[in-house]
């Protein structure tokens, strides 16, 4: 089955639908998949959930779906770089469900490995805990956790063969491998596809079966917060 | 007159928290304060983790190596070393959760005397998000807070019962404030060190918590 689509538009097609949840890689803006979430904006997809650690900036990231109002539900651990996220949350017109981090890459690999839910520390004694299932183990107290199951997961990774073995590159890794996971469908932009072969099979980090669609494209890659040390004077 | 008291400054709070790290800790640091406990380290082997999915952080680039593909849980541009290890976020807070990280070193809003943390949330004020902190409160071996003892009204930060929604709850083991440094107990606060210049009464005065 041809795994390489043409551009994010067509790796696209028939997937979206209105009141739909994804699942989207990338730390703050570092590994989000850019191509995709501007061809997600494009589609006019509405009503949509997004299982996001963060929420782009106002016009980069999914901060360009905040702006067309195409989000309804955020599920993200922190969301403070975003002016127009904070506007429609503050009036009302948009849902955010806070998680613990760890907790929400934990859901989604959970999600992806048929596991429906699982007990963590996390949270513990925090309005994070309020109605959900409390167990103790060994003497300590644990809260349960679901996996989450998306009806579509976009990442981005560095380098991929055209069957989806996906490498990243440094911390552009981040949420992208369970994000990927934890998608009925995975769709997934990266730097550079390579014939099978290609990639060292030792050195690759996501399975092409999770990934199933798969583009090519250019990265604009913004950095969010540019921090330099000063060179020592000669 | 408690805001009178002056204590250590920014940095030696950094340098003394160092002084809890030992040689061959993974060490995850916060933002703010705990960032600076890098350059206090000496001659130390300390690994620290960034939880966004590293291990073997290195400095802010010089101008013109900055990476895109890496950055810090702050966002921020860093460097590797040649420890350097890369792993996915699931993986990072797993081995946060599972207790394998040996100290976070964190900035906070309130402490209790029990050990209860409040550092994400002021209700009625502007919510960005509990990031990793609570992860890594649950999960750490050791968890060190590092902040000013008192607000900017003079008021104690380190409380009876916090008064904010808790980040974790009977999680902090230390605290190291301009004033001194305070170890949790079962019946309360103790006194390890006073900073120079500060007395016991002085902390004591400055603590609503029980100091025994």
């Amino acid at each position: 089955m041809k795994k390489v689509f043409a551009n994010a538009t067509e790796a696209l097609d028939g997937l979206l639908h209105d009141g739909m949840l994804i699942a989207a890689g990338g730390f703050g803006l570092c590994g989000i998949p850019e191509l995709l979430i501007e061809a997600i904006r494009e589609s006019g997809v509405k009503n949509i959930s997004v299982a996001s650690n963060n929420a782009g900036v106002d016009d980069f990231g999914l901060g360009r779906l905040l702006e067309t109002r195409q989000i309804s539900k955020m599920i993200s651990s922190y969301v403070g770089e975003n002016a127009e996220f904070m506007r429609q949350y503050l009036s009302g017109e948009l849902e955010l469900e806070f998680n613990p981090q760890g907790t929400l890459a934990e859901r989604m690999r959970a999600g992806g490995c048929g596991i429906p839910g699982f007990y963590t520390k996390t949270g513990v004694g925090t309005v994070i805990a309020e109605g959900k299932d409390h167990k103790d183990f060994d003497g300590q107290t644990y809260i349960l956790e679901r996996g989450i199951v998306a009806d579509l997961a976009i990442v981005k990774a560095w380098k991929a063969d055209t069957t989806g073995n996906a490498i990243f590159r440094k911390t552009a890794r981040n949420f992208n491998p369970p994000a990927a996971m934890c998608g009925r469908v995975c769709v997934m932009e990266v730097e550079e596809i390579v014939e099978p072969g290609a990639l060292d099979p030792d050195a690759i980090h996501l399975p092409g079966i999770y990934v199933h669609r798969l583009i090519q494209g250019d990265h604009e890659k913004r950095i969010e917060q540019r921090t330099l040390r000063k060179r020592e004077e000669a | 007159m408690a805001d009178e008291l002056k204590g250590w400054d920014r940095n030696q709070m950094a340098e003394r928290a160092a002084q809890e790290l030992e040689d061959g800790m993974y060490v995850n640091l916060g933002i703010g304060i705990p960032t600076l406990v890098a350059n206090y380290v000496g001659d130390k082997d300390i690994t620290l983790q960034s939880e966004n999915g590293m291990l073997g952080m290195g400095p802010f680039p010089y101008e013109g190596d900055e990476d895109p593909d890496l950055i810090n849980a702050g966002k921020q541009t860093i460097t590797e070393v040649p420890r350097t290890a890369y792993f996915d976020s699931a993986t990072s807070f797993g081995m946060i959760r599972g207790g394998k990280i040996a100290a976070a070193i964190l900035g906070a809003m309130e402490v209790s005397e029990k050990g209860d943390l409040a550092n994400w949330m002021i209700p009625g004020k502007l919510v960005k998000g509990m990031g990793g902190a609570m992860d890594l409160v649950a999960g750490v071996g050791r968890v060190i807070v590092v902040m000013d003892h008192t607000n900017k009204h003079g008021e104690s930060k380190v409380l009876k019962e916090c008064t904010l929604p808790l980040t974790g709850k009977g999680v902090v083991d230390m605290i190291i404030t301009n004033l001194g440094v305070l170890e949790v107990g079962r019946k309360g606060l103790h006194i390890v060190e006073c900073a120079p210049g500060i007395s016991h009464d002085e902390i004591r005065a400055a603590t609503e918590a029980t100091v025994v």
